[in-house]
C-alpha cells in the first residue's frame, strides 16, 4: 500500500514552485540583458553623461576658493560622490521604461497569459536588471574618477557605497515601475523622467554643499533622498567610515551616517508598500 | 462534452458594451469558429477566456475548471495567439521560443525538442535565428503560433490568426490547425473571414453586438436558410418605400422565404428560393405590379447569407458601420494592463 506524507508533498510542491519561479526570473532577466547587449547605447550614455559632467564641472569650479568646500577637498573629489549617486538614480528612474514598452506593445500580455509561478517574477527581473546596470555604471564612474586622481574608497567605504546605492536604486526602481503601470504611455513616463532628473540633482548636495545654498534650497536639499545617499558615499571617499559622524548640517539639525541609511531604508520600504497594492492589482 | 462554457458574459469599456450576455459552448476536440465583424466582441471574449480580462459578470469554465478562480490552472492548459503579434524585436525567433518555454516551465531537453519540432512543422528553419524585428507579418504570425503551441496546450485560442497574411503563411497555418484538430486539440478561432471559418470550423457561432446570434455547424446553418440565395434590384438605387413594396410582393410568392431589405446595398432585396422555377417566374410577378428586374444574382447560400439573415446586413457592411463607432484609443487603454 502506498502512503504519502502531506508535509513532504507540501515541501516538494513549494520546492517545485521556487524552482519554477527561479526559471522565470532567470529567463526574464536574461531577455533584458540580451536587449542591452544588442542595444548598448543606453548603457554607454548612462556612463558618458556623468563622465562629461565630471570633466566639465570639475574644470568649471577648479579655481573655486579653498574654503568653498568642507574639508578643503578639490571640486572633482567633491563632485565624484554626487555623480555616482546621480548615475544610479538616473538608471533606476528609467527602470519602468522596458516594462512600459512591454505594456504598450502587448508583450506584457504574453507574459501574463503564461502560468507564471508568481507574477512578481516580472518585477523582480526588472529590479535585478536595473540594479546590475546601475551598479555597473556607478563603478565605471568610480573607476574613471580614480584614474583622474580623485581617489578610491577603502574596503569598508566600498561596502558602504554598495549598500547606499542598493537602497537608493531599490527605492527609485520601485517608484519607476509603479509609474510604468499608472501612466498611460511611455511619452508620459519619459516626461516625468526629464522633469525629475535634473531638478532633483540640483536640489541635492551633489554639486554644492548646503552651506553654499540659499536657505530655501538648503531645506529642499536636506530632505532630498539623493543627499542622504551622496553624503555617506562622500564620507566613504574622504574619511574613515564612521556612521556616527555628522554628514549633513541640515537647517532642521544634524544628520549622521546611520540616519542617512535609515532614511533611505524607510524610503525603500515605504515605496514598496505604496506600490505593492498597485502591482497586485495590475498583475492580478 | 464541452471544453469551454461561457454563460451570460457582460463586459463594458466605459460606456461601450463589448459583451452583452454572451453564451458559448465549445465542444472538446473541435475547431470552433467565432465569426463577426471587428468590434463585435470576439477579442474581448477570447481575452476573458485567456484570463487577461475579467468580465463585469458571468461565468467562464475551461476544461471543467472555473477560469475566473483557477487562473493559473487555466493558463497552463491554453495557448493564446493574439490578434496583434507581440514579439520582442531584439530577440531572435529561437530566443523568443526559449523564453516562452521557460515561462511555461518546460525542462531544458523537452524545450529543445519541442522548439525543433515546431521549427520543422512551421517551416521556420531558414529564418528562426534572425532577429524578430526583421520578420514579415507571416513569419511573425508563424512564430507566434509556435509559441502558443510550445507547451502542447489542450486548448489553442487564436484571435484573427490570418489577418493580412500572404497565401503561403495562411496555408501553413490552416494546415497546422487541421492537423491539431485531428489530434483532439480544442481550437477556438475568431475571424471575420467567412471562407476561413467555412473551411476550418467544425462548429461556429456568429457574434453581433456582444452576443451570439446564431450557432451550429456551418453547413447546417447554411442549410437552415432553406434554399438558394437571390439578390434582386428593381432599380439601380431604390428607396425605402419602393423596397418595402417589393418585399411585400415577393414574400407572398410561393417558394420564397426570408426576404430581407439590405439598406446598405441600395435597398436591394435578399431572399431564399426553393427552386429555379421560382426565379423564372419572378419577373412575371414583378411586372404585374409595374416593377422591373434591374439586376438579379443567384447563388448557393454562404455564411454571409447566414449573417445577413440574422442581422439584416452583410458582414462587410457591419464592419464598416462598427469601424465608425469604435473608440480605439479607449479600447487600447483598457486592453493595457
Amino acid at each position: 500500500m502506498i502512503t504519502t506524507n502531506p508535509s513532504l508533498d507540501q515541501e516538494k510542491q513549494s520546492r517545485n514552485d521556487l524552482n519554477e519561479m527561479l526559471q522565470e526570473i532567470f529567463a526574464l532577466t536574461w531577455r533584458l540583458f540580451i536587449q542591452l547587449i544588442r542595444r548598448p547605447s543606453t548603457l554607454f550614455a548612462g556612463i558618458l553623461q556623468p563622465l562629461i559632467w565630471l570633466l566639465l564641472f570639475a574644470a568649471l569650479f577648479s579655481n573655486a576658493p579653498i574654503d568653498f568646500l568642507p574639508g578643503g577637498s578639490s571640486y572633482g573629489e567633491f563632485l565624484g560622490a554626487g555623480l555616482i549617486v546621480f548615475t544610479a538614480f538616473s538608471g533606476a528612474l528609467n527602470a519602468g521604461l522596458p516594462l512600459m514598452f512591454d505594456r504598450e506593445f502587448g508583450f506584457l500580455n504574453r507574459l501574463l497569459v503564461a502560468p507564471l509561478s508568481s507574477r512578481s517574477s516580472i518585477v523582480i527581473s526588472s529590479v535585478i536588471y536595473i540594479t546590475s546596470i546601475s551598479l555597473l555604471q556607478s563603478f565605471a564612474i568610480m573607476a574613471t574618477s580614480a584614474l583622474l586622481g580623485y581617489g578610491w574608497p577603502s574596503m569598508g567605504g566600498l561596502l558602504l557605497i554598495v549598500i547606499t546605492l542598493l537602497l537608493l536604486v531599490f527605492a527609485i526602481t520601485g517608484l519607476s515601475l509603479g509609474l510604468a503601470f499608472v501612466l498611460p504611455g511611455h511619452i508620459e513616463l519619459i516626461a516625468i523622467i526629464f522633469i525629475a532628473n535634473l531638478p532633483v540633482l540640483f536640489a541635492s548636495t551633489a554639486l554644492a554643499p548646503i552651506s553654499f545654498m540659499p536657505e530655501w534650497l538648503g531645506w529642499i536639499a536636506s530632505i532630498n533622498p539623493l543627499t542622504f545617499a551622496i553624503e555617506p558615499i562622500r564620507m566613504a571617499y574622504h574619511n574613515s567610515v564612521d556612521l556616527n559622524a555628522v554628514l549633513i548640517n541640515a537647517p532642521y539639525g544634524e544628520v549622521n551616517g546611520y540616519s542617512c541609511l535609515a532614511t533611505l531604508l524607510i524610503l525603500t520600504v515605504g515605496l514598496f508598500f505604496l506600490i505593492r497594492p498597485l502591482l497586485n492589482r495590475k498583475l492580478a | 462534452m464541452f471544453f469551454i462554457q461561457l454563460r451570460d458574459l457582460f463586459k463594458s469599456y466605459g460606456s461601450v458594451r463589448a459583451l452583452n450576455g454572451l453564451n458559448l459552448q465549445v465542444p472538446k476536440g473541435s475547431l470552433y469558429g467565432l465569426l463577426g465583424p471587428n468590434g463585435a466582441g470576439k477579442s474581448t471574449a477570447l481575452r476573458i477566456i485567456c484570463t487577461l480580462l475579467a468580465p463585469d459578470s458571468g461565468s467562464v469554465e475551461v476544461g471543467g475548471s472555473n477560469a475566473l478562480l483557477e487562473e493559473k490552472e487555466t493558463r497552463r492548459r491554453l495557448g493564446y495567439v493574439a490578434q496583434d503579434v507581440a514579439i520582442d524585436k531584439i530577440l531572435t525567433g529561437r530566443e523568443l521560443l526559449q523564453l516562452q518555454g521557460d515561462l511555461y516551465h518546460l525542462d531544458k531537453k523537452h524545450k529543445k525538442k519541442r522548439i525543433e519540432e515546431l521549427i520543422l512543422r512551421l517551416d521556420m528553419h531558414d529564418w528562426i535565428d534572425r532577429r524578430c524585428g526583421s520578420f514579415s507579418g507571416g513569419m511573425k504570425r508563424r512564430l507566434d503560433l509556435a509559441s502558443g503551441l510550445l507547451h502542447e496546450p489542450e486548448l489553442l485560442i487564436l484571435d484573427e490568426p490570418t489577418v493580412g497574411l500572404d497565401i503561403e503563411s495562411r496555408s501553413v497555418i490552416w494546415g497546422l490547425l487541421k492537423e491539431l484538430r485531428n489530434n483532439e486539440t480544442t481550437i477556438l478561432l475568431s475571424s471575420h473571414y467567412l471562407e476561413e471559418v467555412d473551411e476550418l470550423a467544425d462548429e461556429m457561432a456568429i457574434i453581433d453586438q456582444g452576443k451570439v446570434i446564431a450557432s451550429g455547424k456551418p453547413d447546417n446553418l447554411k442549410k437552415e436558410l432553406g434554399g438558394d440565395r437571390v439578390t434582386l434590384r428593381v432599380r439601380e438605387f431604390s428607396d425605402e418605400v419602393e423596397a418595402e413594396s417589393v418585399r411585400k410582393l415577393i414574400k407572398n410568392i410561393n417558394g420564397v422565404s426570408n426576404v430581407v431589405v439590405n439598406q446598405k446595398q441600395g435597398y436591394s432585396l435578399n431572399f431564399l428560393v426553393q427552386s429555379n422555377d421560382v426565379i423564372s417566374n419572378l419577373s412575371g410577378h414583378l411586372s404585374k405590379e409595374n416593377f422591373e428586374v434591374f439586376a438579379l444574382s443567384h447563388s448557393r447560400p454562404s455564411l454571409d447569407d447566414v449573417y445577413l439573415q440574422a442581422t439584416g446586413k452583410t458582414l462587410m457592411d457591419a464592419e464598416l458601420e462598427l469601424a465608425g463607432k469604435r473608440d480605439f484609443k479607449l479600447e487600447n487603454k483598457k486592453s493595457m494592463r
